[in-house]
């Protein structure tokens, strides 16, 4: 009995992940039927001048372009049903290979930026909320405001100029040292290409977790329970550490995890200044030589990514929070 | 035990254009308590109740200061003594489970404010099951939430956090509104015990039945100053000396159930003289010319010229 609504709350979940998946096919398949781009003309490239208008025919009548619309929509409903997304242009690939391929790369860039937006996001965030009104409190501010209006590219080339070209510390691009293999590359190497491009990541991320843990700290120092706490001798850093930490906590991971859609933003253009091989730059690639197909199939992914940290922060309230989970009932 | 004499509490604020004002919340109240006795602290809300409670735990507003002389076992209160004494030698009952950490289990908190008086963690988890049991509250109690408290069970909770501490002098701030009559009634006898293991208690309250039922002494808050200091069998024997709490006392629906006409004045505007005359049925004249000192009474105190 317990389960059932865990359950339920899945179920509606998974519908609701289908809808949109279903609502952002529909939507894509319809802007881009409606687009100047010919798909044959994407697809030949070029050589467009050295094909004949019969050859073009057979072309469009062998991949069903003079099918009417419906009739497209449908067939091509179908084949994503069965997970076939098509063939990249640019790549040469299975738009799955190469989605595959780069969000694994992605997701390393990804997962260091928000650990480290989110560790050091709440660390400023308690220090400056505890000390409110302090010039500490005014410096973390400061410089969190200054990011939060400053934007990404700026900041990415800010860094690369400062640590790459001037200090030399970082490699100047992409995500290995040139002319070694992949096989070859080690985890240092791997991880000294990593470091820029994710650190600037997670810098967009950590102005908006700093504000939001500072001003959730300061509703909770003002609550009646640590009025009481300080009525029974706690001290101010022994109220953050049981007190503050504890309620400011959940938001904080609900905003963690709302905040993967920003992220996954942000690394657009993070990889397209550090040239890192990751999904966001294949995303450049993708539209400016108009491969459809794996635009198409980033649409998807990304649409699943957000979807999916949004899921984790709506679940992560109900798992955590005891007035939640336990909810009314006096159960020993 | 405790002597509070002249305290006086004001806040500054700053309202538009910057302008500095000070609210004269609470003027040269008197009060003090000896070790054993429950003394009662009444008054209806904005009589300056609670921020007795909060001056004497160090725990005012940062733009409140205060004078007069607060005296603890002899020595002076001073904020960073209060800060060294509060949760160990003075302890406060909250008025609701708003006051604990809502996502804490209460057993854990009731162990913490143990540790705070410088129990080891293992003899504060013991300290917390004994004092649970003697409230009968059942082990499981310690895993709830407060929010899984019912009336009852959160005001022994409460009563706890003192009770853990080795604390002299106890402040409960309202400890009945809005709860069952056994359950007042209860909570009450909770008080009257620690004032019996040798405590000092102050009850704070607005409601006067509850207060009698077991303060030795009740001082009567009136516009942030105490206007009567009457023994509890004063007020059953007639014998009260200010007319603020003869109202009081007859406004209560077991007596006349007459309610006093008007409202406590507002602490921007408090009447010359006496804080009382603008409400005062024996009013002459001379009571506005100077605040009325306290003066005593039948082994009492009040602040009326005329009593
Ligand atoms: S001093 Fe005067 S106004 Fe004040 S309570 Fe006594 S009689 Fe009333």
């Amino acid at each position: 009995m317990r389960l059932n609504p865990i359950v339920r709350f899945a179920g509606s979940k998974l519908l609701r992940l289908g809808l949109l998946l279903l609502a952002v096919a529909l939507f894509t398949f319809v802007l881009l039927s409606l687009s100047p781009i010919d798909p044959i003309q994407a697809y030949v490239g070029a050589d467009m001048m050295l094909i004949s208008p019969e050859q073009q025919e057979l072309i469009a009548q062998r991949w069903g372009l003079d099918q009417p619309f419906l009739a497209r929509l449908w067939d091509w409903l179908g084949q994503l049903l069965q997970g076939n997304l098509g063939i990249s242009m640019v790549f040469n690939q299975p738009v799955i290979e190469v989605l595959a391929n780069r969000f694994q790369a992605s997701l390393q860039m990804l997962a260091i930026a928000w650990l480290i937006s989110g560790i050091l996001g709440l660390l400023l965030g308690i220090a400056s909320g505890a000390l409110e009104g302090s010039w500490i409190d005014r410096a973390i501010r400061l410089y969190a405001y200054t990011l939060a209006s400053s934007p990404t590219f700026w900041v990415a080339l800010l860094l690369l100029i400062v640590f790459s070209v001037s200090l030399k510390v970082t490699p100047i691009c992409c995500a290995a040292p040139p002319g070694v293999l992949t096989e070859d590359v080690t985890i240092w190497q791997h991880l000294h290409h990593l470091l820029l491009p994710a650190l600037t990541l997670s810098i967009i991320g950590i102005a908006n977790i700093t504000l939001h843990t500072r001003q959730k700290l300061i509703e909770v120092l003002h609550s009646d329970y640590v009025l009481f706490a300080q009525a029974q001798g706690e001290r101010l850093w022994g109220i953050v550490r049981h007190h503050g930490f504890r309620n400011i906590l959940l938001p904080a991971l609900t905003l963690q995890f709302a905040s993967l859609s920003e992220l996954f933003g942000g690394s657009v253009l993070v990889e397209q200044v550090f040239a890192y091989p990751g999904l966001g730059e294949a995303t450049v690639q993708a539209a400016l030589r108009s491969d459809v197909p794996l635009l198409v199939g980033i649409v998807f992914f990304s649409a699943l990514f957000v979807y999916i940290g949004n899921t984790i922060a709506d679940l992560s309230y109900p798992i955590i929070d005891p007035r939640i989970r336990l909810g009314g009932n006096l159960e020993p | 035990m405790l002597s509070i004499s002249n305290l006086s509490i004001t806040f500054t604020q700053y309202n538009q254009g910057l302008r500095r004002k000070h609210l004269h919340v609470i003027t040269d109240l008197s009060l003090d308590v000896q070790a054993g006795e429950v003394v009662a602290v009444v008054g209806s809300s904005g009589s300056g109740k609670s921020l007795l409670a909060h001056t004497l735990l160090g725990i005012l507003p940062t733009n409140a200061e205060y004078t007069g002389t607060l005296l603890f076992q002899g020595q002076p209160l001073t904020q960073k003594r209060c800060e060294r004494l509060r949760g160990r030698a003075i302890a406060l009952v909250p008025q609701s489970v708003a006051y604990l950490d809502p996502l804490m289990k209460v057993g854990h908190q009731v162990q913490r404010v143990a540790q705070l008086n410088g129990v080891s963690p293992a003899a504060a988890r013991t300290l917390t099951h004994q004092t649970f049991q003697r409230y009968d509250l059942a082990t499981n109690t310690q895993r709830r939430y407060p929010f899984q408290l019912s009336g009852g069970m959160a005001r022994r909770v409460l009563v706890s956090t003192a009770v853990v501490t080795q604390a002299d002098l106890v402040i409960a701030d309202e400890p009945t509104p809005g709860l069952h009559p056994d359950v007042v009634r209860e909570a009450l006898t909770h008080l009257r015990e620690l004032a019996e293991a040798g405590r000092g208690v102050i009850l704070i309250t607005h409601d006067i039945e509850a207060a009698l039922q077991i303060a030795d002494r009740i001082a009567v808050f009136y516009a942030g100053t105490t206007v009567e200091i009457a023994a509890a069998q004063d007020f059953s024997t007639g014998r009260l000396r200010h007319p603020y709490t003869q109202a009081l006392w007859r406004s209560l629906p077991k007596n006349d159930f007459i309610p006093l006409p008007g409202n406590q004045p507002n602490p921007e505007q408090l009447p010359e003289g006496c804080l009382f005359s603008d409400r005062c049925p024996w009013v002459t004249p001379e009571c506005t010319a100077n605040r009325p000192a306290l003066r005593q009474i039948n082994n009492g105190w009040v602040r009326c010229i005329h009593a």
